[in-house]
């Protein structure tokens, strides 16, 4: 609850800071220039320093929690997407992973409804709003790049027509000019479903920390401003460009007459780029590194040596007896190689008594 | 320090930055002039229908009104918010001052890649040179 709460106050505060930064105090070249700059170079240095973390830390061995045979004897059928054992059958698994969030389809709930009985049945509701999400929030961030490149290229318009294609037309209310474009409404819609979704699940609710919930909420009201910007204020998109493309060409300029509820939308990405290599939204990154899905399931094939493994001193009973031979047979020990055998075996070059090491070396491996 | 998995993580990486700084290396080194659309000569240069702030925003919500008034009602005299009666046309009210498509409209229009549906139904207005 104070999670909640201090999610929804750091929202509304940051809306302030842009609000009165620039509609109060004028500090456009701040909220147009600097900060931007500022919030971009931490999201690259970031998400990068973040990602070479990840990759400092060593992966031991293979992690087979799957949901299919891994290859085994010919006669036995292997599910190659599930539990693969190829390169290429590992970026199939996460193609499905990243694109079509294939893990989260499976998601189960346990319920009653047969009765006392516990069962568990198919929970697609998390799966469809966050398809809806990411795949309307990817659209979304690709048709800003009209602001930031001169001339538009072809595809970029492609995109736009296409997500246009459905021409709402609420005119008659003062909206539905320009194009609606059915992303933002579906990323709107989406996360609003997630929030939707946090609040009413009693036990989703329950593990929800400020860092669920400030994402969330940064998210609905950049999409709620962007969606009043471009619908209901109708921002100057022109000299919105300009500045954009000033930033772009790094040639930065601050065109007047641009509404406050613009640089209140780019504030707030602004907020979201910085914030993101610090926060659970790293899992942009992190979904491409999850052990689980990236490793081929080779463990019956291949030796996987642990690199952090020490290099154990051993001393085996053999290096032992080949140490106290002699005294030990003075006193009447069993030895297993008589001092006739043993020094035969010195003579030629001496080769390592077979048996007992490998056995040795196998513990090592282990 | 070492990086597991080094070439992956660092191809990953590349690629991703490659993508997201598409707006800083598409447009290198090319000039992106602002548009400029056409002033109106002084010979013709009235009142406009509406003042340039809320032109330059909302024309497109007007012009979808005059749209509706004439095609759906028949009425063509829209009265400003000055007081001052227009006929209700593309070709003939607008284009009396704005002559030009090219050096008006898809200034601006351009700039932004945005392809409005006036020219589906009105044909394209002639140069003049």
């Amino acid at each position: 609850m104070i999670g909640f709460l201090f999610s929804v106050v750091a929202v509304l505060v940051l809306v302030g800071i842009a609000l009165v930064g620039v509609g109060g105090l004028g500090l456009k070249v701040l909220f147009g220039v600097i900060i931007p700059y500022a919030a971009v170079l931490t999201f690259f240095a970031g998400l990068v320093y973040r990602v070479v973390d990840w990759g400092r830390s060593p992966v031991p061995f293979r992690i087979p929690t799957t949901c299919g045979q891994e290859k085994s004897l010919p006669w036995i059928k292997t599910n190659k997407v599930d539990n693969p054992c190829s390169g290429g059958m590992v970026l199939l698994r996460m193609a499905f992973e990243v694109l079509t969030f294939r893990s989260l389809f499976r998601n189960m709930k346990l319920d009653y409804r047969q009765g006392p009985t516990i069962r568990y049945s198919s929970e697609k509701f998390l799966w469809l709003f966050a398809m809806m999400f990411h795949w309307a929030f990817l659209v979304v961030i690709i048709r800003h790049a009209r602001f930031f490149t001169e001339p538009i290229a072809q595809w970029l318009q492609g995109i736009e027509h296409l997500d246009g294609f459905l021409e709402f037309n609420l005119a008659t209310f003062g909206i539905g000019l320009p194009t609606i474009q059915m992303s933002g409404l579906i990323l709107l819609g989406g996360v609003t479903l997630l929030l939707v979704r946090r609040i009413v699940v009693p036990s989703v609710r329950y593990i929800s920390l400020a860092s669920d919930w400030f994402p969330l909420f940064l998210i609905t009201f950049i999409a709620l401003t962007g969606i009043l910007a471009r619908y209901v204020i109708r921002v100057d998109v022109v000299k919105i460009k300009e500045l954009a493309m000033g930033l772009a060409t790094f040639h930065p300029v601050v065109p007047d007459g641009i509404s406050v509820w613009f640089y209140v939308h780019f504030f707030l990405v602004c907020v979201l780029f910085a914030y993101f290599p610090f926060s659970k939204l790293m899992h942009l990154g992190g979904v491409f590194l999850s052990p689980t899905r990236n490793l081929v399931n080779n463990s019956r094939a291949v030796l996987h040596v642990n690199p952090w493994s020490y290099p154990v001193k051993t001393h085996a009973y053999h290096e032992y007896e080949d140490d106290f031979r002699e005294q030990m047979i003075e006193a009447g020990l069993p030895v297993e190689k008589t001092l006739e055998e043993a020094a035969a075996e010195k003579a030629p070059a001496a080769p390592a008594p077979a048996e007992a090491d490998t056995e040795v070396t196998e513990e090592k491996e282990d | 320090m070492k990086l597991y998995n080094g070439p992956q993580i660092i191809v990953g990486l590349v690629i991703f930055l490659a993508i997201f700084t598409y707006p800083l290396w598409s447009g290198a080194g090319k000039a992106a002039p602002v548009p400029k659309p056409q002033p109106v000569p002084k010979s013709v240069a009235t009142q406009c229908v509406a003042d340039t702030a809320y032109m330059r925003t909302s024309h497109m919500t007007l012009l979808n009104y005059w749209r509706d008034e004439v095609v759906r009602d028949g009425d063509r005299l829209y009265v400003s918010a000055s007081g001052k009666t227009f006929n209700m046309s593309l070709s003939n009210t607008c284009f009396e001052c704005h002559t030009s498509k090219v050096k008006f409209c898809d200034q601006c229009h351009n700039y932004l890649a945005i392809s409005p549906f006036c020219w589906d139904c009105h044909l394209t207005p002639k140069e003049k040179k």
